[in-house]
């Protein structure tokens, strides 16, 4: 992502400063620019999001990442609409987001003290999501296991799983979570990000052959419906294209 | 030690919407102009991209061109006996940064107040008794909407406006807003082609005798070159405006409408990456020096200039007010002081209806593609019998259905697992949303100061925002639920929703980046920050443009008033100011 601040000092920021009448230039880490007399214009600019590789882990260890697999199929099932949330790529996208500029907060104020808030206050712990991550599966797996003779999440049926999932949904379920996170709050977290990760654009990694838009009829990076504009109540013929990835009938012809 | 830098004639703290008005404007009567900007240089081709710009995670779910509030935060609580708390994410409202600022990524909705508005207390006080106003401290705005109609007219003629007058000279024209103030002539372009839904409202709300017209528009309904000479495509209703920059130059912004001509000159300069910690004034403490800002290796330059622009977004601009000691900072027990009094937002609620045997193609829209109704709006209907002041604009603007944030479910239907995706998969093309835009009037304990607690990486005090919705404006805003109902009713759906609007503002959902007042204007210094001429009454070569301006916010988005508040400025410096520096109205 372009705010990442290991990619703060890039080559295009160093090509913009020398070009433009770098009053400021002197400073060699300076991005701060001078810009008078013409428009510029940046050769070789554009920062599109590179494709995620699907194999191994980036932030999940094997167990958070097999609970996360399990969630993500309870939230979104296997039918005839779309494969199951872990088969979209679900997991794995929620994984490279959290091993990136999300996980860690970048965007976030960070700054103490820490205190607890209001509703209406928003998260007010020191946690950064990734952290909430790692806390909140570390007491879901020793809660489950508590209340089910040593059986970690996976090891629950479909059934049961769900009845934890819908308990902290609905706030019957005290994680006991450090941090100042509540169980609630993360149950939501969870819920989003999955979302993020099945509706997204494919090049995060989930909402693989762009399953997700071909169920809902969603075109994608279409960019033009002019033609279509006043044709009203009328299917749109086309489907889907990524901003990477093209049409996903190309994609699926290899 | 700062660094002494060569002066300027003049130097603008932002470079957004007014920033870029204002320096075009006085480039253009020969000053020497240096706008000094926190964020990055963004334009068109290189920045909003159209090989990678439709990508809802990255610039509508992560935020990717809005300020961080890891840059600037602020505080918020809803009442003064309340400790505020730093909104460690911005949630209701999403502040913009970088050149163009938020007019990068707004939808584009562009209207003009009333004269109703800009003359709301005496109009109230007039209609109703100054009884109707107890608990409430709305104010008139020292201008009229005669004075500002050229202004609105400039503006947007820059912007290509697509839209359909209601009021020419006087003369009620079909198919506009029958409720406007008389323009002087057409928008500049007609209005956007509608889709299916905005089509349906406007039938439905026809035939209850209500009187619907085409949103006006920032989204070019045609190809359109501008006075300035700069060429802008046509809008292709990709579905990816709000909270994304353009790609097809077909939203107006300080890129499409001005930078092309302004970046060009030789007496314009844009620092970039520059954050302006302070206005520096002299020993009167009555006259600005300059500015002081920091770049991005961290060295901080002294800037002289003869005059100062603040130019921020509205909250910024009270803030860069209270951390340069400039007036005097509101306190809301005894209602005195005026820096951070009549913090103002804006008063909403949503609904929608379901079909079974519709598709609305969500995905086909743009950022103000819709139908709006007026008949519930500020004073347009009678409030005699009310226990209210104010209203709504009621909006059919499917602006888009990017499936991450637009995947809506019944009532009653499950948020996940096999029920929830059967349901989802239903609804994503057969249902539509409208809302209510309700007005936002100002009450004494809503109000903007520094925070006693938190800081920003410089140092300086955030924000503390204190604010909730007025008991007037949750009855203004549960009246206008319910003429919704009755719209959601002649539509005819399987189901319906319709919000009602709750105390207690929260900050986390989105809500609005309508936030109005804090350096407001107005004919007396004890009550306004700044006069008529958006110029500041304690030091007068500094001047507060933007909607911080507002005494308190109409149903309406604000950028139309904006951007006409900008060239009502630049005129004034141009016209008055220039001629003979000083108040140009005494306190």
């Amino acid at each position: 992502m372009r705010n990442s601040p290991t990619l703060a000092f890039s080559r295009r920021r160093f090509l913009a400063s020398a070009a433009a009448l770098p009053i400021l230039a002197f400073h060699s880490s300076a991005m701060a620019r001078s810009i008078s007399g013409a428009l510029p214009w940046e050769p070789l600019a554009g920062e599109p999001p590179a494709p995620v590789n699907p194999l191994g882990w980036k932030f999940f260890t094997p167990e958070e990442a097999a609970t996360i697999e399990a969630i993500v199929t309870r939230f979104i099932p296997a039918d005839d609409l779309s494969p199951n949330g872990k088969d979209a790529g679900c997991a794995v996208f929620i994984d490279r987001q959290l091993a990136g500029s999300y996980g860690a907060g970048s965007r976030l104020y960070m700054e103490g003290p820490f205190r607890p808030g209001l509703p209406t206050q928003g998260y007010q712990g020191s946690l950064t999501p990734a952290g909430r991550y790692r806390e909140a599966l570390r007491a879901l797996n020793d809660y489950v296991r508590k209340q089910n003779g040593n059986k970690n999440f996976v090891q629950l049926s479909g059934e049961e799983q769900d009845a934890v999932l819908k308990g902290m949904e609905e706030g019957h379920i005290d994680l006991k979570l450090a941090g100042g996170l509540n169980t609630k709050a993360f149950f939501e977290l969870l819920l989003q990000n999955t979302m993020e990760g099945f509706f997204a654009d494919p090049v995060y990694g989930g909402n693989r052959d762009m399953v997700s838009w071909k169920m809902l009829g969603f075109p994608g990076a279409r960019y033009d419906y002019r033609d279509f504009i006043d044709k009203h109540n009328q299917p749109y013929p086309l489907g889907p294209v990524g901003i990477v990835s093209g049409s996903a009938d190309w994609a699926s012809k290899g | 030690m700062a660094k002494l830098l060569p002066r300027k004639d003049v130097v603008i703290i932002g470079f957004g919407w007014t920033g870029a008005i204002l320096a075009q404007e006085l480039t253009d009567a020969g000053l020497d102009v240096l706008a000094i900007e926190r964020g990055p240089w963004r334009d068109t081709a290189t920045d909003f991209n159209i090989g990678y710009m439709p990508d809802e995670l990255r610039y509508a779910i992560r935020k990717d061109l809005f300020l961080q509030p890891a840059q600037e935060a602020m505080t918020m609580r809803n009442h003064v006996s309340q400790t505020a708390l730093p909104m460690r994410d911005y949630g209701s409202f999403l502040p913009g940064q970088g050149v163009g600022g938020a007019g990068v990524h707004w939808n584009g909705h562009t209207w003009r107040f009333w004269s109703s508005d800009f003359q709301l207390k005496s109009h109230l006080t007039e209609r109703y008794g100054a009884g109707r106003l107890a608990g409430l401290q709305v104010e008139d705005w020292g201008v009229t909407y005669n004075e500002m109609e050229s202004a609105y007219d400039r503006f947007e003629y820059l912007c290509g406006i697509s839209g359909k007058a209601g009021n020419l000279k006087g003369k009620i024209q079909p198919g506009g807003n029958p409720f406007e103030d008389p323009r002087q002539r057409e928008y500049p372009l007609p209005p956007m082609k509608m889709s299916y839904a905005p089509t349906m409202f406007a039938e439905a709300t026809k035939g209850i005798g209500l009187h619907p017209f085409p949103t006006p528009s920032a989204n070019l309904s045609e190809s359109y070159v501008n006075p300035l000479g700069i060429a802008m495509g046509q809008c292709t209703y990709c579905g990816f405006c709000e909270r994304f920059g353009c790609a097809n130059y077909s939203k107006a912004s300080a890129q499409t409408t001005i930078l092309p001509v302004l970046m060009r000159k030789s007496n314009f300069e844009v620092r970039t990456e520059c954050e302006v910690l302070k206005i520096d004034l002299d020993a009167s403490g009555k006259k600005a020096k300059g500015v002081t800002y920091v770049d991005t290796s961290g060295v901080e330059w002294k800037q002289p200039a003869d005059i100062v622009l603040v130019c921020a977004y509205a909250l910024m601009n009270v803030r860069m007010l209270l951390l340069s000691g400039i007036g005097k900072p509101y306190n809301p027990k005894s209602g005195q002081g005026t820096i951070g009094r009549n913090y103002c937002y804006q008063t909403n609620a949503g609904a929608r209806v379901y079909f079974d045997d519709k598709n609305f193609n969500p995905f086909i829209a743009a950022g103000a593609l819709g139908q709006t109704v007026d008949d519930f709006n500020g004073d347009a209907f009678d409030h005699s019998a009310l226990d209210f002041v104010g209203g709504a604009g009621i909006n059919c603007i499917p602006t888009n259905g990017r499936p991450i944030g637009n995947r809506p479910t019944p009532p009653g239907t499950p948020r996940w697992g096999a029920e929830w995706k059967k349901a989802t998969a239903q609804t994503y093309k057969s249902s539509f949303a409208f809302s209510s835009q309700g007005s936002s009037y100002a009450a004494q304990g809503n109000y903007l100061d520094l925070d006693p607690t938190y800081k920003d990486r410089f140092g300086r005090p955030l924000l503390r925002m204190t604010f909730d919705f007025p008991d007037n404006d949750i009855r203004m805003s549960h009246y206008v639920s319910d003429q919704m109902e009755k719209i959601a009713k002649a539509l005819n759906p399987k189901q319906s929703t319709v919000g009602r609007l709750k105390k207690d503002w929260n900050s986390v959902p989105y809500q609005s980046t309508h936030n109005t007042g804090g350096a407001i204007m107005g004919a007396d210094p004890t009550r306004s920050a700044v006069n008529r001429y958006l110029q500041s009454w304690d030091v007068s070569n500094v001047f507060v443009i933007g909607a911080s301006a507002f005494p308190q916010n109409a149903g309406k988005n604000p950028t139309g008033t904006v951007g006409a508040l900008a060239f009502w400025a630049a005129d004034a410096i141009r016209n008055l100011y220039l001629r003979s520096p000083g108040p140009l109205v005494q306190a």
